[in-house]
């Protein structure tokens, strides 16, 4: 029997928050639920030492404290019809069922494949960011930060604060692109605030532009990294590499509902109204799924889908601030838009497939995502493809290919209640 | 740092770990790979955030766990393939 809830919310960030919040304050019955075993998500994850960030705390306790909140911590969504969803947790499958659902599934990194990039050592910026949040040992670890993006600088204080001897950040754009981002940030002084702190906390650290990792190198563990910059390459002795191009929207749930999807630039990202509406009725997207706008951004569209689907009316001042949000994410796009060199990074043996191990000369030939995984295996491991899709996709290769159930590699019992949802065609065991 | 400590197997062997922390920051402070790929290189935590499966391991007897998703818990069995 599936137990039934007036407004279930996939994700537990600052988006599934929000819209936790607003629901809750609208009488509705609320489930929430996540992978990770604690709500904030990615930006707000709690922090083993450290907590969660403050305002993140505060938001967290007092929905947990609502008695028509229900949280189902490490809990992943395998399978989704009309108004029902089959979950997985730690023990268990289990149904439930809704009158709204909010996708507030957020978004991942851009990990873009080069010489060296599976040697252990080799991690995401926001991945080291995150790992160091679960207690990652780094003191005294000498720490490279690379890719793109104003996250490489959160990624260094995160890796600091926990011990690491972050030896450089080396950001792909041009000085004259960040400099130009720079003087935008007028516009949002949120973020010119939060910039300055950071780079404050990190004035002694080299910040170099025009910079990519080429390689990296080691016998088993990354030791050192190759440096393209504007002077030259240089060679960095280092234990861990923390390199990121940027995020990508989650949107395999919003694509196994047969929510209509946009592209930004090679990824998709759930398309939605001023009010968070897809054209499900009554499934609703917010933040990052709907494409990169930020924390604020998705605080302000979980607030809005939250509203919207309890019936609630969603004031002007709300839908201008989410507006506002969204045209900053515009702008961050514009200037740390990818050099089409770090497109290029990858050698013919490089693998691209790392659940399968395959080549990207393998790949040569193909022009589809379902042809080269039939022939190579390409993207037919644990990961399903988010990390070589997404990465061929980003490359100009071929888009990822539909998403199927189980959304998620599940536990043979789980795939046999697949069976008991309404519609099961498009399922292959 | 959490005070309080716990104590954890990791193939075979017992390490105290301060409560609150991942399975894959557990097997960090130890010299080994997570898993070994098909090809039979050594791997270890990527994505950080339970996309990329690099840091699957047995947890308490069940396979392909992702250590980065699991908080560590007293008296866990861990078994890497590294």
């Amino acid at each position: 029997m599936a137990e039934h809830y007036d407004v279930v919310i996939v994700g537990a960030g600052p988006a599934g928050l929000a819209a936790t919040e607003a629901a809750l304050a609208n009488g509705a019955r609320v489930a929430c639920l996540d992978a990770h075993a604690n709500l904030g998500g990615q930006v707000w994850r709690k922090d083993s030492a450290h907590g969660w960030p403050r305002r993140a705390r505060r938001i967290i306790n007092t929905l947990l404290a609502h008695p028509a909140m229900t949280w189902l911590p490490q809990t992943q969504v395998i399978a989704a019809d009309a108004g029902e969803l089959l979950l997985q947790d730690e023990k268990h499958a289990l149904h439930i069922s809704h009158n709204a659902l909010i996708i507030a599934t957020g978004a991942r990194e851009l990990l873009l494949p080069f010489p060296g990039w599976t040697l252990p050592g080799v991690t995401g910026a926001a991945g080291l960011q995150a790992l160091s949040k679960q207690g990652w040992p780094l003191t005294g670890r000498r720490v490279a930060i690379a890719g793109s993006g104003p996250l490489l600088l959160a990624a260094a204080v995160t890796a600091r604060r926990h011990g690491a001897r972050v030896l450089g950040i080396y950001e792909q754009a041009s000085e004259a692109a960040v400099r130009d981002f720079a003087r935008t940030l007028w516009r949002w002084p949120g973020k010119a605030w939060q910039a300055a702190m950071l780079r404050s906390q990190l004035a002694d650290i080299p910040y170099r532009c025009g910079s990519v990792v080429t390689r990296a190198k080691g016998d088993g563990a990354l030791q050192s990294i190759d440096i393209d910059g504007p002077h030259g390459t240089q060679r960095l002795e280092c234990d861990q590499l923390a390199v990121g191009y940027g995020l990508v929207p989650n949107v395999e749930l919003a694509q196994m509902l047969g929510c209509a999807l946009r592209q930004e630039g090679a990824h998709p990202c759930v398309n939605v109204d001023a009010l968070q509406r897809t054209d499900k009725s009554g499934v609703y997207a917010a933040g990052e799924a709907c494409g990169i706008g930020g924390r604020e951004c998705a605080w302000f569209e979980g607030r809005i889908a939250g509203l919207a689907a309890t019936g609630a009316s969603v004031g002007a001042t709300l839908l201008k601030q989410q507006q506002h949000a969204r045209a900053f994410a515009a702008t961050l796009h514009q200037h740390f838009k990818l050099d089409p060199y770090v497109h290029n990074l990858a050698m013919p043996d490089t693998l691209i497939c790392r659940c399968e191990d395959v080549p990207l000369r393998a790949l040569d030939g193909y022009d589809d995502a379902r042809s080269a995984k039939l022939a190579t295996r390409c993207g037919m491991g644990a990961c399903q493809g988010r990390i070589c899709g997404t990465a061929l996709a980003e490359l100009g290769r071929f888009a990822r290919s539909g998403q199927r159930p189980p959304l998620f590699p599940a536990r043979l019992s789980t795939l046999g209640e697949i069976s008991s949802l309404s519609d099961t065609e498009g399922f292959v065991s | 740092m959490s005070a309080l400590s716990l104590r954890i197997q990791i193939d075979g062997e017992t390490i105290s770990v301060p409560a609150g922390i991942s399975v894959a920051a557990a097997i960090a402070r130890l010299p080994r790979a997570f898993r070994r790929s098909v090809s039979g290189q050594a791997r270890a935590p990527f994505c950080g955030m339970g996309i990329c499966f690099e840091c699957r391991v047995r947890i308490d007897g069940v396979a392909q766990q992702r250590a980065c998703m699991v908080p560590v818990r007293d008296g866990m069995q861990v078994a890497t393939d590294g």
